[in-house]
């Protein structure tokens, strides 16, 4: 090889690229911008924020991605700029306030949202669907700690057995991958869960860096990017000509997560996630919502009323639920069995758009009664 | 083509530019494209094609080289080498199963030893039959190109695609329920069906040079350009070939930058466009004019980036290797009308298809019963080659259209600019400063071709016109 001057050019720019890498590595790791990059975004300014959490199980089909930032999260979302005048209700939950196999404009968030409720001061009642797909209320608490920044009137907040269970809290992935959030919240409201030592692992020096950060960079821009299909087609969900029915006949399993008939105690349930929930909105009326579950009719029904639930152990859960909701006097609402079997759709919590229209129904007339403020208008 | 397979053959393409010189170079570059053949070749449903495809791909190459040889053209030891090589490749892919660590670009599904010994025996002793006396070798040059154009239409044509998928699935005794057009995934086969096509034309009129099979085969498989081409010249080429000089530094950088460019226009720019862009997915769902413009013209772009972006990795890869492909993009669409656009989207299929349908017809048809009516001509040449380069894409109604859409286009700027030639005295559109016409006319054009792609992009004519009413706020 000579010293031609093409070598010495592509000497230098080998050496200066390596350079700026590192250091921009480097620099990254050291602000690791998260929280600033998550704030911007292009919804609610270029196109219309989304009606509920982006989640995308099959991103080219759903336009839609999941990202484990949430601050993105609240930014692609239309509570981010709500209107001033509003009664804003946030709703909160899993996949069955979100809305699994459910349009946007199906889920009971929408036809809550359609159906012209009004505050008695003229204000309109807006309802935010804050659901995310995973079971566990600490999950709900972090969301529900962001979305108190924007000063709802009232919570609604979605939960059943199987978001309960102390040691499977942590399993959801939005509560790994905010390790440090996590962390935090469960030290500053006094909670304490099984592995949280393994699982909530503040990021390393690498994971700071860009490349170590690249997954959830790259989840960023898809979302943004997504936004424009967003705002042409209104689809933010893929749904299946067909997909898997909840399971009609179950086993004779009696056992529920290492628990036997009548061990079901107060203490293996994260009561203290809602508790905590409950300070953390002060103010704010925040309502415990028991939601509805698919009761099979086929064979063991006797002995479990889904593939989830063994019976004893869902009556012993509503039992402790009402109970603590009595003690610590939360207001409650049990609507376990408010849909009919036929309108449950792939699993024990997901519903149809009838389902959905029933659910938005009974929270309709919830509100009305128990909230003198609140009035149906044509 | 991956990321990993593009990084990996680019450093392939560094050490064999580096490295390697002339003879010694081109021997590499021959066995590199050989191989290519098969690790590029995706998986297919069909047992034992994900090798056949690679296998046909370089036995027709080969079998084409047979008989375009010219009449005086000996076969010497360099090419019985080549063809040596071209079976001793083909043989140790078929036997990948037999290494402990099975290679994971190779075909996964090979089949027995013996039946490929077999085939590959039939295939020589046809070469040899063929290769003795040069009217049969003329013969054969007509029956490559017949058979050329018949595997062509057969694997562009969907409906022939799952006869054909359903006859070899009850021959092999796979499930005809799962027949589908992805059982025909050949990779490359348009490019290298038309890199045949025109070594076959040019030997029938007698303009093809003497080449050896290696040459031959690694212009027809030529590594970079296998997948996304372009389509260049076979004399070009092997010129490029024999003559290729050390790799310098100046080259490196050179390629560098193309590659690079090219990396981001795909992975970057084309693959992020890809989200917002219109497709099947996306055009039942559209919802408001406006946006329905946003997503055409995210398509346009990324089909554009994507494209193009192949293009300038090939283009960079092959000045590694010392070969200097064609250009096939030249900012066309700020091109201000259908001419010039055409002068710059895929110039080496576009150029293909000037030289061997356009001109000639033309030309025929200005000898024949037209000789009296240019228009005609130009409506007949122009609809005509638009129409082939449409269904060059697939053989759909889709497609067909979306020829005859720049059919039109074509014809109308002939008509226009002859319309301009023989008006006399300024009018509207002369009358305006030379920038504002120029701006005019690419506004236009890039709209013409944006709302062309309609057509291209969407696989069903009634969607496709559901679209162009929502495009125009024509729904509801």
């Amino acid at each position: 090889m000579d010293r031609h001057p093409g070598w010495i050019f592509l000497r230098n720019v080998i050496i200066k690229a390596a350079g700026l890498f590192i250091l921009l590595n480097l620099a990254y790791a050291w602000i690791y911008p998260r929280e600033t990059l998550g704030a911007v975004s292009g919804y609610n300014l270029i196109f219309p924020g989304r009606v509920r959490f982006p989640h995308g199980d099959v991103p080219e089909k759903a336009f839609n991605i999941t990202t484990s930032n949430l601050r993105a999260m609240y930014a692609s979302h239309v509570i981010s700029a709500p209107a001033p005048d509003e009664f804003r209700v946030a709703i909160v939950g899993d996949s069955s306030v979100w809305g699994f196999l459910l349009e946007p404009d199906q889920t009971f968030t929408a036809r809550l949202n359609n159906s012209g409720l009004v505050h008695p001061d003229g204000r309109s009642i807006q309802f935010y669907n804050l659901g995310y797909p995973t079971l566990s209320v600490t999950k709900d608490l972090l969301i529900l700690e962001r979305a108190i920044e924007y000063q709802p009137d009232l919570i609604l907040w979605f939960v059943t057995l199987e978001s309960l269970p102390k040691h499977t809290q942590l399993e959801s992935p939005i509560l790994q991958l905010n390790p440090v959030q996590a962390r935090d919240l469960l030290d500053r409201n006094g909670m304490t869960l099984p592995e949280q030592e393994e699982l909530l692992k503040p990021p390393t020096f690498w994971d700071r860096t860009i490349v170590g950060h690249r997954a959830e960079l790259s989840e960023l821009i898809r979302l943004q990017l997504f936004g424009f299909t967003w705002a042409a087609t209104g689809v933010d969900h893929y749904i299946p000509e067909t997909y898997n029915e909840r399971m009609e006949d179950l086993s004779s399993e009696v056992e529920y997560k290492n628990l036997q008939p009548g061990g079901m105690a107060a203490g293996t349930l994260a009561f203290e996630a809602i508790e905590a929930g409950m300070r953390m909105a002060g103010e704010i009326p925040v309502v415990v919502i028991n939601e509805p579950i698919f009761i099979s009719q086929g064979e063991n029904s006797e002995i479990r009323y889904n593939f989830f639930y063994p019976r004893w152990a869902y009556d012993e859960y509503r039992l402790l639920l009402h109970e603590r909701a009595e003690q610590d006097g939360w207001q409650i609402l049990d609507l376990w069995d408010v849909i009919p079997p036929h309108e449950f759709t792939d699993s024990a919590i997901h519903y149809s758009p009838a389902g959905a229209d029933i659910v938005a129904s009974r929270l309709a007339d919830f509100l009305e009664t128990r909230f003198d403020i609140m009035s149906l208008v044509d | 083509m991956g990321l990993t397979q593009i990084l990996v053959f680019l450093l392939i393409a560094i050490a064999v530019g580096l490295l390697l010189k002339q003879e010694r170079r081109s021997w590499a570059i021959f066995l590199v494209s050989l191989l290519s053949v098969y690790l590029f070749q995706p998986l297919v449903p069909l047992r034992d094609f994900g090798f056949w495809f690679p296998t046909a791909s370089i036995l027709l190459t080969a079998g084409t080289w047979l008989v375009v040889r010219g009449e005086d053209q000996k076969i010497e030891p360099e090419d019985i080498i080549a063809g040596g090589l071209s079976v001793l490749i083909i043989i140790l892919v078929s036997m990948n199963r037999f290494v402990p660590l099975e290679i994971a670009w190779l075909p996964g599904s090979v089949p027995p030893l013996l039946s490929v010994l077999v085939f590959l025996s039939i295939f020589t002793v046809l070469g040899w039959v063929v290769s003795v006396r040069y009217e049969i070798r003329r013969l054969g040059t007509w029956i490559y190109l017949f058979g050329l154009i018949g595997i062509f239409v057969v694997i562009k044509t969907q409906p022939l695609m799952l006869w054909l998928s359903e006859l070899l699935r009850e021959m092999i005794g796979q499930s005809t329920a799962l027949a589908s057009t992805l059982d025909f995934s050949w990779l490359g086969f348009s490019y290298i069906s038309f890199r045949l096509l025109h070594t076959l034309r040019d030997r029938h009129s007698g303009r093809l040079p003497a080449v050896s099979l290696r040459d031959f085969m690694t212009y027809v498989l030529f590594f970079p350009a296998l997948v996304a081409g372009p389509i260049d010249r076979i004399e070009r080429f092997v010129q490029d070939l024999q003559t290729s000089e050390a790799l310098d530094g100046e080259q490196i950088v050179a390629a560098g930058r193309r590659i690079l460019l090219g990396l981001v226009k795909k992975f970057a720019l084309a693959d992020g466009l890809a989200l917002l862009a219109l497709s099947p997915t996306t055009a039942p769902a559209l919802r408001s004019a406006g946006w329905a413009w946003v997503l055409l013209y995210g398509y346009s772009f990324q089909l554009f980036f994507d494209f193009s972006g192949y293009t300038d990795i090939a283009i960079g890869m092959g000045i590694l290797t010392g070969v200097t492909l064609p250009e096939n993009f030249d900012q066309p669409y700020l091109k201000s009308n259908m001419t010039t656009f055409w002068n710059s989207w895929h110039m080496t299929l576009a150029r293909w298809f000037r030289s061997y349908f356009f001109n000639p017809l033309t030309r025929a048809l200005r000898s024949g019963l037209l000789r009296n009516s240019p228009g005609l001509i130009v409506l007949i040449g122009q609809f005509s080659t638009m129409l082939l380069i449409g269904l060059w894409h697939g053989i759909t109604w889709n497609f067909a259209l979306w020829g005859l859409w720049h059919g039109v286009g074509l014809f109308i700027h002939n008509r226009w600019v002859n319309y301009l030639r023989a008006r006399s005295g300024p009018g509207l559109i002369t009358s305006l400063p030379e920038a504002a016409t120029r701006g005019l006319g690419t506004l236009v054009t890039f709209h013409f071709t944006a709302l062309g792609w309609v057509w291209f992009a969407l696989s069903d004519f009634e969607m496709s016109v559901n679209v162009f009413r929502t495009l125009f706020g024509m729904t509801g």
